[in-house]
């Protein structure tokens, strides 16, 4: 028996020593590719590097300086408007599809290749659709709303609905949040309805009784990968105005100045500060999240 | 009267499907008929949805305007490569996590879930530091090099797809003399096919799509992918729809044949850190 497990022992030692080997490129890459750059911004976050010329240490004057500099504010405003717009919206279509797909229905898998194709679609393209779309002139949205007697507005090219016309194009890419709510909806197991029925319950009371409060779970996954990707909005508004955030800045988002900061001006020790003052807004409205979680997420089989 | 009044929230729903898809397919009809508009169509109310004649030469212009099949070239060499390197690192990683005992395992799990959440903005200041002082800046090696070494959420699918294969099968090697980098290459990486094949489609859509990492680090117009081409040419071409639109319609159909036949296992992987993660 002793010799057994001796015998034992020295197998897991040498299936430990495969398990290190195994593991050895991710542990190198997650100190080179994640650690160092991590704390390596921390770091650069207190000095005036530029790749080019001599670093040195400036103590707390990047961020002295980006507290009073106007863009720094206009970037967390847009950035925090657009977020408290684009999420909501973009949790209510995309279960309202869901709700929609998850209905006996024929022709499920079409309709769903047809809402999930948008993201596909790479996000240079999907710019330049949509700016021919919302063409203020000769778009095609502007001539619809002609049709109905409505005087369409300037879209991008408005500060006013400069904004509103980039969550419009952000919600023709739900699809992924769609698919994983459908999924949701699909894990629902059926002896809730069948009790409600026999209770007596129709179907609006089922979607708001149990549906909904069975997809919770789902909503909060959906939610917080929402708000990390929409404080980070940087991609399309970037396509659309090569940076520069017009009109009137109100396409500048935070992320945006902060890819200028680092690689137009090469401040990178100040883009470093935008980066760590980004984390730490992230990380606390997650947190926020996290700890409202628990007064309105349930979860199956728990009481 | 008992089955009409059944059917007829059936009958909103596919109103309500049928409106609401053709607004989502509307961008791609208004996108195909764009490209294949002569000039003079462009700027006309109402709007021309066939245009006439089907003006071909744009996607001829779209392609000869840009040097695309060079910045196709690039593209694929980038996205291969690094797929390549999903494939090496992230099932090693993932079976150790998931089948081997060793201490600290559990910590690198954890580290590993953390690390997903980690906003990719935070840390590519720094990133770029790295690759300047590795002096790879300007060159494929910072969208490829990264990838062999491995990607927090490959590395979390792989351990979960690893863990719920019998122990047994591993057993039946061993005592079969099998060396263990034998039982990982003959008998659990061909078992976990279908999760090796979702990593690797997620990460060449990735590469494909990828506009901000090519953004930062090349500089050289000679080694532009797709996506910053079809940038440049619409900050150089703004007012040429038709050509943009056949630019556009080439960039992304790719991308949408390919999904058609793999469309199981990429669904597959989106729903899988939602549901069941």
């Amino acid at each position: 028996m002793a010799q057994l497990s001796t015998i034992r022992s020295r197998i897991e030692r040498k299936r430990a020593k495969f398990a290190y080997l195994f593991a050895a490129p991710w542990i190198v890459g997650l100190l080179v590719f994640y650690a160092y750059p991590l704390f390596g911004s921390i770091y650069y976050s207190f000095t005036n590097y530029s790749v080019i010329g001599k670093t040195s240490w400036t103590g707390l004057q990047n961020y002295i300086d980006l507290f009073r500099d106007h863009l720094f504010w206009t970037g967390i405003k847009n950035t925090l408007i657009y977020a408290a717009l684009e999420v909501p919206l973009s949790v209510i279509v995309g279960v309202l599809l869901a709700l929609l797909l998850n209905m006996r229905i024929k022709g499920r898998g079409m309709f769903r290749t047809v809402f999930f194709l948008p993201t596909l679609v790479p996000v240079v393209a999907t710019s330049i659709v949509w700016e021919w779309l919302l063409n203020p002139q000769f778009g095609l949205v502007n001539a619809a709303l002609n049709e109905i007697g409505i005087k369409g507005p300037g879209w991008l090219g408005d500060p006013l609905w400069s904004k509103p016309s980039l969550i419009l194009m952000s919600l023709w890419g739900i699809g992924n949040a769609m698919i994983i709510y459908l999924a949701g909806l699909q894990d629902i197991s059926k002896d809730y309805y069948e009790a409600a029925e026999i209770d007596g319950a129709n179907s609006l009371k089922k979607a708001w009784h149990i549906t909904l409060p069975l997809l919770t779970p789902v909503i909060f996954f959906n939610m917080v990968m929402g708000i990390i990707n929409a404080l980070q909005v940087f991609t399309l508004p970037y396509a659309i105005t090569y940076g520069t955030g017009k009109p009137a800045d109100s396409l500048l988002f935070y992320s945006m100045y902060l890819y200028n900061n680092a690689f137009l001006y090469m401040k990178m020790g100040y883009a470093s500060a935008m980066a760590w003052i980004m984390f730490i807004i992230i990380i606390s409205v997650t947190l926020l999240i996290f700890r409202s979680s628990s007064r309105w997420v349930y979860y199956q089989g728990d009481d | 009267m008992k089955k009409s009044l059944a059917s007829l929230p059936t009958l909103f729903t596919y109103v309500l499907l049928a409106v609401s898809g053709f607004l989502f397919l509307l961008p791609f009809l208004w996108m195909v008929s764009t490209s294949l508009k002569p000039s003079t169509q462009l700027f006309v109310y109402p709007p021309v949805w066939i245009p006439k004649p089907l003006e071909w030469v744009n996607y001829y212009n779209a392609v000869t305007s840009i040097p695309f099949f060079l910045y196709l070239k690039n593209t694929l060499v980038v996205a291969s490569c690094a797929t390549l390197g999903i494939i090496l690192s992230c099932p090693l990683v993932g079976y150790s996590l998931a089948r081997l005992h060793w201490r600290g395992r559990d910590t690198l799990f954890i580290i590993t879930l953390a690390v997903m959440m980690v906003p990719g903005q935070v840390t590519m200041v720094s990133l770029f530091i790295v690759f300047s002082k590795l002096n790879l800046v300007g060159t494929f090696y910072p969208l490829i090099l990264p990838a062999f070494f491995g990607a927090p959420f490959y590395i979390f699918l792989m351990r979960q797809f690893f863990k719920q294969l019998p122990k047994s099968l591993e057993d039946a090697a061993r005592i079969d003399g099998c060396s263990e980098f034998g039982i990982y290459m003959r008998v659990m990486l061909p078992l976990c096919q279908p999760a090796l094949l979702t990593i690797a489609l997620f990460q060449f859509m990735h590469s494909w799509n990828d506009f901000v990492g090519p953004l930062i680090y090349l500089s050289d117009e000679k080694l532009y992918t797709l996506q910053l081409g079809l940038q440049q040419f619409k900050q150089a071409y703004n007012t040429e729809w038709s050509q943009l639109m056949a630019a556009s319609v080439l960039v992304a159909v790719p991308i949408i044949i390919f999904y058609f036949f793999v469309q199981r296992s990429f669904i597959q992987g989106i729903t899988f850190g939602g549901v069941k993660g």
